[in-house]
C-alpha cells in the first residue's frame, strides 16, 4: 500500500511542480472558464436579472467544459515527450498512475473553481458563499467525479487519433450524473430558505458515484492501458 | 516459385483474431426455433394487441405501449449485455468479448433509437407535447447517448478503439443507476401523471408476450451481429496469411 | 529478481490487418549487444516495446530468465531501461529533478549520490539546474540514457540511440554500451547506421517486413550482409 501512495504522490507532486513552472493549464483554463460564463451571462442576463436557477447551471457547464480542457492539457504533455510511457515501465502499481493524475488534475481544477464560483455568484447575484460548507462539498465531490472519469478516458485516448473532440464525447454522457447532482445540490442550496435535506441528498449522491467509479476505473487501468 | 500458392487455411494462432472457444455456427435446431417463435410473435402479437381491449382514457394510441416498453426493456437488457462483455474483454481479452459488446453496443442504439422514437410520438397524442423530460424517457435519452459515444469512439478513434469501446460500454452500465436515480429525484420535484399506467388484466398478457418477442429478436440479433464479426476477422486471417506466402515465395 | 538472458520464441504480432511481427525467434544473453536492423515498419520498434512489456505478443512466448511475459510484473520492470525514440524527460523540470524524480519513482536509496554521478557521466554537471526544455538534443539523448541507467537495469533497450548526435557523442555512446555490455548487461537495440552498428554490436539479428530474415554473429562487413538479407539472398 504505501508504495502505491508514494508513487501516486511522487507523481501528482512532479505534476503540480511542472504546472506551477509553467503556470499554463490554470492560467488558461481560468480564463477560459471566465469567458465561458461571461458568454453565458450576455445570453441569459435580461434587465440586469438572471432567469432563475442559472447560477447553478452555468457553474457546473463551466466546470464542465473547463475540467475537458484541463484534462485534454495534461495527458497531451504526458504525450509530448512520450513521458506516459516511461511512467508505464516504472516498477511502481500502474494504478498508482492513475491515481497521482488524478489528485493533479483535481487540484488545478480546484485552483480555478476557487476563482469561478465566487465569479458566478457575483455575476448572477447568487449567494454561492453564503453556505461554503455544503458549496464546497458539492463541487469538490462533484469535480472529483467528474476527474475520476476523465482521468481514465484521457489516459486511454492519448495514443488514439480524434482524441480532441472524442474526450468531450465520451465524458459528457458518462458524467451526467455528476452534473445533475451538482445542479440539483447547488439550486437547492440557492433556493430560499436553502433546501438542506436535499443538498445532503446530493451531496451522498456524489459520493458514491465518486466511489464507484474511482474503483472501477482502479480496477481497469492496467487492462486498457497495455496493448 | 513457379507454381500458384497452395492457399489453406492458417492454423489459427491461440491469440488471433479469429480465436474463439465457441463456434461461429448455431446449431440448425436453434436457427429453426428462433425463426418459429420470431415468426409466430409476429403473427401473433399483431393478433393479439389488435384484440386488447382499449385503454379508457387514451384509446388506440396506447397501444404503442406495447412497442415502447418492450424496446425499452429490451435496451436496458442489452445495454447490460454490453457492460459485461466489455468488461470481459478488458480483462480476458479474448476476441468473442469484443464481438459481442461491439453487438449488443450497436443494439443498444437501435432499441433506444426505438424507445425515443415511440415515446415523444405516445406522448404528443396523449399529452400533446413532443417532449417533457419524463424521467424515464430522459434517463432512456442518456444511456442511449453514451452508447452512441461507444460507437463514435469504436468509429472514429482508430486502432484500440475496442478496447475504449469495451471501456465505455463498462462504464455506461455502471452508470445505469446513477442515472435512474438522479433524473427520477429531479423529476419528482415536478410531479406529473404516471407515464404507464398500472396493466389492466387483458392488456397484461399482451405485454408479457410481446417484451417475450422483443427478446427473442434481440437475441437473434445479437448472435447474428456477432457471428458477422467472427466472418469478418477469419477473412482478415486470410488476408494476412495470403500476404504472408506471398512474401515468403 | 535477475535474470541473466532474455528469449523471445515465434513471437508475433499484428495490428489490426498489419503483421509487425512474424514468427521471430532470438535469445539474447548478458554481456551482448544485438542490434536490430531493418527498414522503417521492419518491426524493431514493435520488438522492443513487446520486450519492455509495454505491447503484449500477439502470439509466442517471451521470457526473461525463466519468467514468463504474463508474470512479468514489476519485478521485471525493474530490471529493464528503455531509451526510446522521445527522449521521455519532462521539459519544464530541470535535469537533476528530472533524474530525482524517476530515481523515487524506482525506489532507489542514496538518490543524491545516484543523481550526481548520472549528471557527470552525461558531462551535464553544470548545467544540473537547468530546465530540459533548453537542452539541446545530444545534452537530452545523454540525460535520457543516464535516466534508463539509473537503477542499473539488466536489460537495456535502445531505439535509434544515435539519432541526432554529432560523431564524437555517437562515439561516446557506443563506448559507454560496449562497457555496460562488458558489466553483463543485455543490451538490445535497433539502428538504421550499419557504420556503428559493425562497430558496436556483437550479434546483429535483420528483420524485414516482421520476420527474421538473419542473425549474424559475426558484425563485420554487415553493410553487405544487410542487404543480402533485405534482398532476400542472404
Amino acid at each position: 500500500m504505501r508504495p502505491f501512495l508514494t508513487a501516486a504522490w511522487l507523481i501528482a507532486r512532479k505534476d503540480l511542480t511542472v504546472e506551477v513552472r509553467s503556470r499554463e493549464i490554470v492560467a488558461t483554463t481560468v480564463f477560459f472558464a471566465v469567458s465561458c460564463t461571461l458568454v453565458f451571462a450576455f445570453s441569459l442576463v435580461q434587465e440586469g436579472r438572471t432567469v432563475v436557477d442559472a447560477a447553478a447551471g452555468l457553474l457546473w457547464i463551466a466546470i464542465a467544459f473547463s475540467g475537458t480542457l484541463a484534462l485534454g492539457r495534461t495527458f497531451e504533455r504526458e504525450r509530448f515527450n512520450d513521458t506516459l510511457r516511461a511512467l508505464m515501465l516504472a516498477p511502481s502499481d500502474r494504478p498508482a498512475i492513475y491515481v497521482g493524475k488524478l489528485l493533479g488534475i483535481l487540484a488545478m481544477l480546484l485552483a480555478v473553481e476557487l476563482v469561478l464560483v465566487p465569479l458566478v455568484g457575483l455575476l448572477f447575484q447568487a449567494p454561492l458563499l453564503a453556505h461554503p460548507g455544503l458549496i464546497g462539498a458539492l463541487v469538490l465531490l462533484g469535480t472529483l467525479g467528474f476527474c475520476a472519469v476523465g482521468t481514465l478516458f484521457a489516459a486511454m485516448l492519448v495514443r488514439t487519433r480524434s482524441r480532441d473532440v472524442l474526450l468531450p464525447v465520451v465524458l459528457y454522457p458518462l458524467t451526467i450524473p455528476v452534473i445533475i447532482a451538482g445542479v440539483r445540490g447547488t439550486v437547492a442550496v440557492l433556493a430560499s430558505p436553502p433546501d438542506l435535506a436535499m443538498a445532503q441528498f446530493w451531496i451522498g449522491l456524489l459520493a458514491s458515484f465518486d466511489a464507484v467509479f474511482i474503483l472501477l476505473a482502479l480496477w481497469t487501468f492496467e487492462p486498457v492501458m497495455t496493448e | 516459385m513457379a507454381s500458384t500458392p497452395n492457399l489453406q487455411l492458417p492454423t489459427p494462432d491461440t491469440r488471433g483474431p479469429t480465436a474463439t472457444g465457441g463456434t461461429a455456427r448455431l446449431g440448425v435446431g436453434v436457427w429453426a426455433l428462433g425463426i418459429a417463435i420470431g415468426a409466430l410473435l409476429f403473427v401473433m402479437t399483431p393478433r393479439m394487441i389488435a384484440l386488447a381491449p382499449y385503454e379508457s382514457t387514451m384509446g388506440l394510441v396506447q397501444k404503442i405501449f406495447y412497442y415502447h416498453a418492450p424496446s425499452g426493456i429490451t435496451m436496458f437488457l442489452s445495454a447490460f449485455v454490453a457492460g459485461i462483455a466489455g468488461l470481459l474483454y478488458i480483462f480476458k481479452r479474448q476476441p468473442r468479448y469484443d464481438r459481442m459488446c461491439l453487438a449488443a453496443s450497436e443494439l443498444t442504439v437501435l432499441f433506444g433509437a426505438m424507445v425515443l422514437i415511440t415515446g415523444p410520438l405516445w406522448a404528443r397524442k396523449a399529452w400533446g407535447v413532443w417532449w417533457d423530460w419524463d424521467a424515464r424517457l430522459t434517463s432512456s435519452l442518456l444511456l442511449w447517448m453514451m452508447f452512441v459515444a461507444c460507437l463514435l469512439v469504436r468509429r472514429y478513434g482508430g486502432p484500440g478503439g475496442e478496447r475504449l469501446g469495451a471501456a465505455i460500454a463498462a462504464f455506461g452500465m455502471v452508470n445505469v443507476p446513477f442515472v435512474y436515480v438522479s433524473v427520477n429525484i429531479w423529476r419528482t420535484l415536478h410531479p406529473k401523471t404516471t407515464v404507464v399506467p398500472s396493466l389492466a388484466p387483458g392488456m397484461r398478457g399482451v405485454f408479457w408476450i410481446c417484451t417475450l418477442g422483443f427478446v427473442v429478436l434481440y437475441t437473434l440479433l445479437l448472435t447474428t451481429r456477432a457471428r458477422l464479426e467472427r466472418q469478418r476477422a477469419m477473412a482478415e486471417d486470410l488476408h494476412l496469411a495470403l500476404e504472408e506466402r506471398s512474401t515468403q515465395s | 529478481m535477475d535474470f541473466d538472458r532474455i528469449s523471445f520464441t515465434n513471437v508475433s504480432r499484428y495490428f489490426e490487418r498489419r503483421r509487425a511481427l512474424s514468427h521471430v525467434t532470438l535469445e539474447c544473453a548478458g554481456g551482448e549487444i544485438v542490434g536490430l536492423l531493418g527498414h522503417n515498419g521492419a518491426g524493431k520498434s514493435t520488438l522492443l516495446s513487446i520486450a519492455a512489456t509495454l505491447l503484449r505478443p500477439s502470439a509466442g512466448e517471451i521470457r526473461y530468465g525463466t519468467a514468463a511475459f504474463d508474470d512479468a510484473g514489476p519485478d521485471v520492470r525493474r530490471r529493464i531501461g528503455v531509451l526510446g525514440h522521445e527522449t521521455q524527460l519532462y521539459g519544464e523540470l530541470t535535469a537533476t529533478e528530472n533524474l530525482r524524480f524517476f530515481a523515487s519513482l524506482y525506489g532507489m536509496n542514496r538518490i543524491e549520490d545516484r543523481v550526481a554521478l548520472a549528471l557527470s557521466r552525461a558531462e551535464l554537471s553544470r548545467r544540473a539546474h537547468d530546465a530540459v526544455s533548453g537542452f539541446s538534443r545530444g545534452m537530452r539523448q545523454r540525460l535520457a540514457l543516464e535516466r534508463a541507467l539509473l537503477h542499473e537495469p539488466r536489460l537495456l533497450l535502445l531505439d535509434e540511440p544515435f539519432t541526432g548526435l554529432d560523431h564524437h557523442a555517437s562515439l561516446a555512446m557506443a563506448d559507454r554500451l560496449a562497457s555496460l555490455a562488458a558489466e553483463g548487461r543485455i543490451v538490445l537495440l535497433a539502428t538504421h547506421d550499419l557504420d556503428l552498428a559493425e562497430r558496436v554490436v556483437t550479434r546483429a539479428a535483420i528483420l524485414r517486413d516482421g520476420r527474421l530474415a538473419a542473425i549474424h554473429n559475426d558484425p563485420r562487413s554487415l553493410r553487405a550482409r544487410y542487404l543480402d538479407a533485405q534482398i532476400g539472398t542472404g
